[in-house]
């Protein structure tokens, strides 16, 4: 079902962990769904990602997705990072199953949650790709 | 990756069947739930009705009557064991699938005068609740779906208190395949029985595994499957009590006495035969080794690891089953880790589903959503040894260790 690629991270994910004092912490997903991810960005002078980390509750594509996306950015700057979409982290870790496209796919956006909230940007705390909201 | 343990049984079985040469590594077969492997005896019993005894049942020469014999011979093995008191009763249809669904549309659409309620529950097999949801879009039948507590059982007064004038079907299974809770059957089929109205028992995870006895159980339809008990998958059997009013709906030729058209699987109904045969002898030595190696693990876990939640009743519970919600940690990342130690396990999270929604049975149940999702079924079968149970204990705690390292909402109290 999973890729090579999808299989590394998920028994060798990069970057986990967290970073106390981090300058944007991105949220997305809740328990409902089953995916929950948490992306914390350290940025220097310079505007780059000097460190990241996350925590990622979720299945197999979740931890992946989430751990290539730490790799994929980590010393970038926020511009660069900013231009990282879902469908092309799919596409480095050569691919997901279809159906793992939908719900586990969110790690790009915690990090743009992230930045976002490193920038000051409100938080909007709506998951979009689950359909069963908690009230 | 080199420290794999080889047993004897396993280099015994590479040289039993001929495969030779390269080592096997150790592998835990847990999810005997979901199938079983097929017993050496019973694909023994089966090799001849390939190419030698290959007849048609239904034909009048030689060739046929054999097989319509073996056929025979087969039905009595499995009437036997589940207690039935005429052979004649034992349909064969293509697994427990097929037979929950003559039982619910045969009984439904041959008594739709009488009524168009059906009684069932909220944690059936999806055999039984989506044929119920089909009656309901397709057919104008009204389900009620019956709430269960919080280990999965169903209060035979909530059936009682459902039953309408309209009520002409009561479905509910002896026991869950998920958390292993076995119903209060026999209560249950009383109740139908005083008000005349026709019981159905999903019983595919109880045969073979507890003592099932269609009388004692007040059944008038049950089902059975016989890859569920070493058995091979493609065949099961629906009792029908004699005197039941059910239509078919596989049309066609006259097999089964008319209610299941379509030349019978002479090789597979064989299978059945001989796997109900050993599982009737080995019924209750199977029972005590299963309640063995099931609370070694059970206690296990419960030592080894803080904060798991047993799912199911403690003790009306399936000989085989194990059904841990293990908190902060998702389930199919935790089959995952299981499987990269050659441990085959199931989960009632989503994302093993295919759908958003965890296992309608624990939710069912009332647990959260998260929780749901962290769950890890074991269910142990009749090859599996003590060693097996030791090796998980030794292996899971240590992955439930990494995935919480690397889960948001752990340590979060």
């Amino acid at each position: 079902m999973y890729s090579d690629k999808v299989m590394d991270h998920f028994q060798n994910p990069r970057n986990v962990g967290e970073i106390e004092a981090a300058d944007g912490i991105g949220e997305v997903g809740n328990p409902t769904c089953g995916d929950i991810m948490k992306i914390y960005i350290k940025v220097n002078e310079n505007e780059e990602i000097k460190d990241i980390k996350f925590k990622t509750f979720g299945c197999g594509a979740a931890v992946a997705t989430s751990s290539i996306t730490t790799e994929i950015v980590k010393g970038k700057s926020i511009e660069e990072a900013r231009e990282l979409t879902n469908k092309r982290v799919a596409e480095a870790l050569d691919g997901l199953p279809p159906e793992k496209m939908h719900c586990s796919n969110l790690a790009a956006d915690a990090l743009q949650k992230a930045i976002d909230n490193y920038l000051g940007i409100e938080e909007n705390n709506v998951c979009d790709d689950c359909e069963d909201m908690p009230g | 990756m080199l420290n794999r343990r080889m047993d004897i049984t396993v280099i015994y079985t590479i040289f039993k069947t001929n495969q030779g040469g390269i080592a096997k590594m150790k592998r835990v077969y847990l999810d005997n739930a979901a199938t079983t492997p097929t017993a050496s005896e019973v694909v023994e019993a089966m090799e001849p009705y390939f190419n030698e005894n290959f007849g048609n049942p239904s034909s009048i020469y030689s060739f046929g009557r054999e097989a319509k014999n073996t056929v025979e011979d087969a039905r009595e093995k499995v009437a036997q064991l589940i207690g039935a008191d005429d052979a004649a009763e034992i349909v064969f249809t293509s697994g427990g699938t097929e037979a929950d669904n003559l039982a619910i549309k045969g009984v439904a659409m041959k008594n739709k005068e009488q009524g168009n309620h059906i009684i069932t529950s909220a944690v059936e097999h999806h055999a039984v609740l989506h044929t119920c949801e089909y009656l309901e879009e397709y057919h104008d039948f009204e389900v009620t779906y019956l709430p269960v507590d919080e280990n999965g059982l169903v209060n035979p007064i909530d059936v009682a208190e459902a039953i309408t004038d309209d009520t002409i079907l009561i479905s509910i299974m002896l026991a869950n395949n998920e958390v292993g809770s076995i119903q209060p059957i026999a209560e249950i089929g009383q109740i139908a029985q005083k008000n005349d109205i026709y019981f159905h028992t999903d019983a595919v995870q109880a045969v073979g595994s507890i003592p099932v006895d269609v009388n004692e159980l007040n059944a008038d339809l049950l089902a059975l499957s016989g890859h569920k008990f070493n058995g091979p998958k493609g065949i099961g059997a629906l009792y029908i009590r004699k005197g039941t009013q059910l239509t078919s709906f596989m049309h066609g030729g006259a097999q089964e006495r008319g209610r299941r058209a379509s030349t019978e699987n002479v090789p597979a109904i064989v299978g059945l035969g001989k796997a109900a045969e050993i599982a009737l002898e080995e019924l209750d030595e199977k029972r005590e080794k299963m309640i063995k190696l099931r609370d070694k693990l059970i206690n296990g876990i419960k030592a080894e690891i803080d904060e798991v939640i047993l799912n199911g009743h403690p003790t009306k519970r399936l000989p085989n089953n194990v059904n841990f919600s293990i908190r902060y940690i998702e389930g199919e990342s935790l089959l995952l880790n299981l499987d990269l130690e050659d441990i085959a396990a199931s989960s009632g999270s989503a994302c093993t589903s295919g759908s958003l929604d965890p296992s309608h049975v624990l939710l069912a149940m009332g647990l959260s959503h998260e929780v749901a999702h962290g769950s890890l079924r074991l269910s142990l079968g009749k090859y599996n040894t003590e060693e097996d149970v030791d090796y998980v204990l030794e292996k899971l705690p240590a992955i439930v260790d990494k995935l919480r390292a690397m889960s948001p909402i752990y340590n979060q109290k």
